[in-house]
């Protein structure tokens, strides 16, 4: 790769030196997207293609038609409908998973694993409509886990977590009849619909789509963090580092990758275990440096601050520094060029979980029930590999942020014990301090700068007093520059500073991994809870935003939030529907009128910023809230009209 | 920048703490864990921990686990850099500072029981909160400034404490600036101190700030109906209902910060004269948290705007400060320049309307000397006659508009006014006078408040003071014969007569769970509201707060029961309560707001009940304090058994009817039975009773119910040989 080629790879510093080091010989994705161009019409670029039966591959342009007669809208909305699916199901299956261990951590089967926030099980429970008083903890979670994993089988009726959304959102749903009555059941059905000739309607099979959608936000993604919290702990504020130069000279450097968060959560908390730390000191070693990359170190960053050290587009450049003595992944978005890149580096590449073999990797199966003996067993085959290191060059880049916003923090962290609450984030919305709320989430992606656009935008809308949640590797993308940390109230407008100043928080706060965008669902239902800024979603100024996304799972969580009433665009690469201005239409306008939400592509990022700020502020104006308002002074009259408390 | 004040808070917070912790723990080795520990006077025990956490501290050795709790709610310091959020820890830095104040306060009532000495005043009881707490509800008192630390100058304390008063807002004064305090400067200014002028010294010490905290607290608790531990209703009942503020003058140190970090969990923000930082985005408080570097001049109305509070104060034109705040005031004698009535020569006040043909709005004359034209000391004779007039007035609304003369005339800084129709005694100090004073003002007072609280059932008032012996002399013999007339029309004034009750909704803006049902037999458990009063309130302001009520069809004349009562009562309480008795306190008795003068409760082994009032701090035969007992009466719950009311009600002819009447009443503190005995003579004659008052037991008889039950036997009081109360 030239020069020139390797800066247009990504903003990251520390990547950018590691492809500087690295052998021209190892090749890398950057080189691929270099070398391979995207199909065209896989992308929708310029048509589409329904590979759904044996007639075909059909190529449709235009007003062409399959040999089914498929016409274009129809063949783009059931592709769109089954990557919803895909995403859908990597989620909740995640979900499911979570579920499964709390009912053996329920039943004592889980070893060293206990239940660490007793008050969000209880939540968890009272919310599947378990009963809580007068109960052992043990009983409780084993019914809350029973129930949780009955929702994935459930056939009729709604899942109980929609009842947690805002009234007037429910009735949208109802009306539309899109409440998601299980959540497999949906994934199911998208398949069959978009079995050949089955469903032929765009827009009933993107209803559909969006039921989808809705099981995975407010079904499996929500119990995937609902459980997690509740096994390892709900978030805290936490100050940690990030970037590839916490890789460590002197310690065993074990990475975790991936999604999941149980064998890392375990395999960070033995990281200070004494026999193991004397082990790795027999083997030359100082002691052992857990770091993560993608959502597995978003999991184990926003509870025991263990160190991200990239995020989707870093996975290969970290192997390639010298000094990964293991790198453990479990599932999603690990590539199959890992077990390539490990041929040419000391790095033992493990994978963990049944659902996720590579050939070349070294498969170390966890079962719950042994989850230490895994861990232990792991962490000695990264302290073994240490001594096979040969040339060690990592960068010395490293950043500090905080992170732990979890929706219960959030609230703590606005009033303390006694007065937590969202009330000083909704009048921070109201008298504009805050603009509105942006969630900049997603991935990386190959084909264009890693972190650039997640970088600007952040930066543009920080400036411009918006202020910006964030999950995934879009989280790790304002980790790795700086915009994490508390210090970088100083690149926000005055309005946002002055909140940040009051809270002392920093004007991007990480909410987790991606599972947990169903975190930013809680909070925003909370927020109209709260009062003040309307009645529903889709009143609100806020908007969801995907720069850099790639993955099937960012359509499904792009469609949950626009069918839960938010605005969602859509950067970098295309949607694959763009060739159909009637599906486009549909996700657009059509949504709009009927879900307040739409889901659209906009390759420009200035067009997001603008098109997100428009839309904000037209939501601002709606409220009535753009304009400041004259203080209201209380007289006994105005006090005796206030109700109860 | 509130980095600076979460550190300099968590600090304080953190070495109050700690001081806390090392006296609890010495104190614990001079006197052993089972010490009492108490304010005076309350059942709300140490009321911020009570009322937050519901631990009732009793002893010594319960205040480990306050100390245990509140030292897990100190965060540490906020680091340089990289710092977590610091707003929530300051918050919980702030409370874990009040419980530990709250310690070190009550250790010192270990040794004296009046540890404070001086000009300072310390712990109240609740017999002050609930005397004060009706001019909470009914907006006399808007609020409440926590004053911590000192002026810049004696003469700006002065300023700041006067324009407190003015806009009737309750001064507290706590701490010290350099070993001065603001109630120091206004005692060395001669500025009269004390729950009466609403310019209370509570402590110098930065700690004795627990005391106006714990004063909210213990409102939220008697008047809101907040339950002991449920700390979120507590501070929310404060944030929207009591409209206080902190205001900082001088340096403001950690400790002085970590207390403002308490205040700001109750809504209360703080308003500083010296340059610290601010905490401008709202929230946790209704608008700023923290706003400082405000000009001391300022400073009392940046407050007001800061805490979302309107106050409207009429500008009445005389030449001293004029407000509510200055009712409390006395004149002594030493004082005096001039004196009127009292039994020192003839004084009467008279209000009629009168065909507006004969009123000239805003006339004042003064018949006779004027207060230049007699030396000081002199005592001079005074006739007060108001007439007014107005489309909307009537002859009922006379007496009510008559009472107001009293409060009216105290309201002038200097002034002092006692009792009222032929019976009034009037002080003018040699202060107001020198100021130029003078008996026109009364008019001119009269005049501007009348309209301000009147306005709208009157258009003209004009006044006329008559100082000759000979015209006083003449208003007495016609105001005699008026007086007459309308006891008359009162004394006829029954609950079967009328169809019309009025709601006394007042105390909602404290108390939302309850409402007043008065009749003309009962007036307000306050006793500042009759039926008449209702009436007259409900024409000055149709939509307020006292609403007619329709009886209805009577459902049980016995109990007191009207269909158009319980659809009222079903709507007033949020659909909590279905009937409502007015003549019962077993079955569906009326709630409380908490502003009761009175509670009466069953003694059931005696088949009699007890009266005890606000006033009487000792124990009941009830087995509990007037304070223990209000808190289960207060905030809006029936609670069969117990009623709370009026001192009048206990001597009218519905007094617990269905419940078997005065002839029930076994036990009253001695000082009760002294003020009504004339009227309970009366009543009790009424029923034929021969010397009932007699046989009513005080705490010199009997102070168990046993020893009641026992005194009862002894005088044969009528109550034995009643059927039991509860079927």
């Amino acid at each position: 790769m030239k020069e020139k080629e390797k800066k247009m790879c990504s903003e990251d510093k520390a990547v950018l030196e590691v492809l500087e080091n690295i052998d021209q010989t190892v090749e890398t994705v950057f080189d691929r997207a270099q070398n391979m161009k995207c199909c065209p019409i896989g992308s929708s670029v310029s048509g589409i293609c329904c590979k759904n039966c044996a007639m075909g591959p059909c190529r449709i342009r235009d007003d062409k038609v399959g040999l089914c007669g498929a016409t274009l809208a129809t063949i783009a909305a059931r592709n769109l409908a089954r990557h919803i699916a895909v995403g859908a199901a990597a989620h909740s299956d995640h979900g499911r998973d979570m579920a499964m261990l709390l009912k053996e951590v329920a039943e004592g089967k889980a070893e060293g694993l206990r239940i660490k926030d007793e008050e969000k099980l209880l939540r968890f429970a009272r919310n599947l409509g378990i009963k809580t008083e007068d109960r052992e903890v043990k009983e409780i979670a084993l019914d809350a886990a029973n129930k949780a994993l009955a929702l994935f089988g459930q056939q009729e009726g709604e899942i109980d977590f929609i009842s947690l959304a805002p009234k007037k959102r429910q009735e949208i749903w109802r009306k539309n009849k899109i409440v998601p009555r299980g959540i497999d059941r949906e994934v199911v059905e998208t398949l069959h619909r978009t079995h050949m000739g089955v469903d032929q309607d765009p827009e009933n099979i993107l209803d559909h789509a969006l039921r989808n959608a809705l099981s995975d936000g407010w079904g499996g993604s929500m119990i995937g963090t609902e459980i997690t919290d509740i096994i390892f702990n709900t978030p805290e504020a936490l100050p940690a580092k990030t970037n590839l130069g916490m890789l460590s000279e002197k310690d065993v450097n074990l990475v975790v990758h991936g999604h999941e968060p149980t064998l890392s959560e375990v395999i960070a908390d033995l990281a200070d275990d004494k026999k193991l730390v004397e082990y790795a000191k027999s083997k030359g070693a100082q002691g052992i440096n857990v770091v993560g990359i993608c959502c597995t170190a978003n999991e184990v960053l926003m509870r025991q601050g263990v160190a991200p050290i990239g995020n989707f587009l870093s996975q290969e450049l970290a192997i390639m520094t010298g000094s990964v003595d293991a790198m453990v992944v479990d599932i999603q978005c690990i590539m199959q060029s890992l077990a390539e890149v490990v041929k040419k580096y000391h790095t033992k590449l493990i994978t963990s979980s049944p659902k996720c073999k590579i050939p070349g990797a070294t498969h170390v199966p966890f079962e719950d029930r042994k989850i230490y003996d895994t861990a232990r067993e792991i962490i000695k085959m990264a302290i073994d590999n240490y001594s096979n290191r040969k040339d060690v060059k990592i960068p010395n880049i490293t950043s500090d942020l905080v992170a732990g916003f979890s929706h219960e923090y959030i609230r703590y962290m606005l009033g303390g014990r006694f007065r937590q609450s969202l009330r000083p984030l909704n009048d921070g919305i109201i008298d504009g301090r805050i603009q509105g709320v942006v969630a900049i989430v997603g991935c990386n992606n190959a084909r264009h700068v890693q972190d650039k656009y997640h970088n600007y935008l952040t930066k543009e809308f920080i400036k411009r007093d918006y202020l910006v949640v964030q999950t995934g590797c879009g989280a790790i993308s304002s980790a790795k520059c700086g915009m994490l940390m508390p210090e970088a109230y100083e690149l926000a407008g005055d309005g946002l500073k002055s909140i940040c100043e009051a809270v002392g928080i920093p004007p991007v706060l990480h909410l987790g991994s991606c599972v947990d965008n169903s975190r930013i669902l809680t909070v925003v239902s909370e927020v109209l809870a709260e009062g003040g800024l309307g009645e529903d979603v889709s009143d609100l100024p806020a908007a969801g935003i995907a720069p850099e996304w790639m993955s099937e799972k960012a359509l499904s969580i792009g469609a949950y939030f626009a069918a839960s009433g938010v605005y969602v665009l859509f950067g970098g690469e295309p949607i694959p529907v763009i060739s159909s201005q009637e599906v486009v239409n549909i996700m657009t306008e059509g949504w709009d009128k009927k879900y307040g939400g739409k889901l659209e592509y906009v390759p420009d990022v200035e067009q997001i910023l603008e098109k997100v700020i428009n839309h904000i502020q037209a939501k601002r104006k709606a409220l009535k809230i753009d304009v400041k308002k004259e203080r209201v002074l209380f007289d006994m009259e105005a006090r005796r009209e206030l109700g109860n408390v | 920048m509130s980095k600076i004040i979460a550190t300099s808070a968590i600090k304080g917070a953190h070495s109050i703490v700690g001081q806390a912790e090392e006296q609890l723990n010495k104190t614990i080795e001079e006197k052993g864990e089972n010490q009492i520990l108490e304010f005076p006077d309350t059942g709300y025990y140490l009321p911020i921990i009570y009322s937050m956490t519901g631990i009732k501290v009793e002893k010594l050795g319960d205040c480990k686990e306050v100390i245990e709790e509140a030292k897990k709610l100190l965060p540490p310091v906020p680091s340089e850099k990289i710092w977590i959020p610091y707003l929530g820890g300051t918050l919980d830095a702030g409370i874990a500072t009040l419980w530990a104040e709250e310690i070190i306060e009550a250790i010192k009532y270990i040794d004296d029981p009046i540890p404070v000495g001086g000009i300072w005043l310390g712990a109240a009881a609740d017999l002050i909160i609930r005397e004060r707490g009706i001019e909470f509800v009914d907006g006399t008192a808007p609020g409440f400034a926590a004053c911590v630390g000192a002026a810049s100058s004696n003469e700006m304390a002065v300023k700041i404490a006067r324009e407190l008063q003015e806009k009737s807002i309750y001064v507290f004064m706590t701490g010290s600036t350099n070993g001065v305090s603001m109630a120091e400067q206004l005692a060395q200014e001669g500025v009269e101190l004390g729950w009466d002028t609403r310019l209370v010294p509570f402590g110098k010490d930065i700690t004795s700030t627990i005391y106006p905290l714990g004063f909210a607290a213990r409102a939220a608790m008697s008047f809101g109906g907040v339950q002991p531990g449920d700390f979120r209703r507590m501070l929310m009942y404060n944030k929207d209902r009591v409209f206080a503020f902190v205001l900082a003058l001088g340096e403001v140190d950690e400790a002085k910060y970590a207390n403002a970090a308490g205040a700001i969990n109750y809504g209360f923000p703080t308003i500083a004269n010296t340059n610290i930082p601010e905490i401008l985005p709202r929230g946790v408080c209704t608008y700023e948290h923290v706003v400082s570097n405000i000009p001391e001049e300022e400073i009392v109305s940046k407050a007001i705007e800061v805490r979302g509070l309107k106050i409207t104060v009429e500008k009445v034109d005389v030449p001293v400060p004029f407000g509510p705040a200055f009712e409390g005031e006395r004149v002594r004698k030493e004082n005096t320049y001039v004196e009127f009535g009292g039994n020192k020569g003839p004084a009467v006040e008279l209000l009629v309307m009168t065909d507006s043909s004969e009123v000239e709005d805003g006339k004042i004359e003064v018949i006779g000397p004027e207060v230049d034209d007699v030396e000081e000391g002199t005592v001079m004779p005074l006739g007060i006659f108001v007439e007014v007039s107005g489309r909307k007035m009537q002859e009922d609304f006379e007496p009510v508009m008559e009472r107001q003369i009293h409060y009216f005339l105290n309201y002038p800084s200097g002034i002092f006014h006692m009792g009222q129709r032929d019976i009034s005694w009037i002080r003018f100090s040699k202060d107001a006078v020198n100021n130029g004073f003078k008996v026109k003002h009364i008019g001119t007072v009269l005049h501007a408040k009348m309209h301000a609280d009147f306005g709208s059932i009157i258009d003209k008032v004009q006044v006329k003071l008559y100082t000759n012996p000979e015209d006083v002399q003449a208003l007495i013999g016609r105001a005699g014969k008026i007086f007459k007339a309308r006891d008359e029309r009162m004394g006829s004034l029954t609950d079967e007569r009328v169809d019309t009750f009025y709601s006394c909704t007042l105390c909602q803006s404290f108390a939302p769970n309850h409402a007043c049902v008065v009749s003309p037999e009962r007036p307000g458990l306050c006793g500042a509201y009759n039926w008449l009063d209702c009436r007259a309130a409900n024409e000055i302001n149709p939509t307020g707060p006292n609403q007619p009520i329709q009886k209805g069809d009577t459902l049980d004349d016995n109990l007191g029961v009207w269909k158009g009562v319980n659809q009222y009562i079903y709507k007033a309480s949020n659909q909590n309560l279905e009937s409502f008795s007015a003549y019962s306190m077993i079955v569906d008795p009326m709630t409380s707001c908490g502003c009761f003068e009175v509670i009466c409760t069953i003694l059931p082994s005696t088949n009699g009940v007890m009266a005890v009032n606000r006033e009487y701090t000792g124990m009941t035969p009830s087995g509990m304090k007037f304070s223990t007992i209000a808190g289960m009466v207060g905030g809006g719950i029936q609670t069969p058994g117990f009623i709370g009311i009026s001192k009048f009600f206990i001597t009218s002819k519905k007094f617990i009817k269905a419940d078997g009447g005065l002839k029930r009443l076994a036990w009253m503190p001695r000082e009760l039975k002294e003020e009504i005995g004339d009227a309970i003579e009366e009543r009790a004659q009424e029923l034929g009773l021969e010397n009932f008052l007699d046989k009513i037991a005080t705490e010199e008889d009997a102070q168990t119910e046993e020893e009641v039950l026992q005194w009862m036997e002894k005088v044969g009081h009528p109550a034995l040989e009643m059927e039991p109360m509860m079927q």
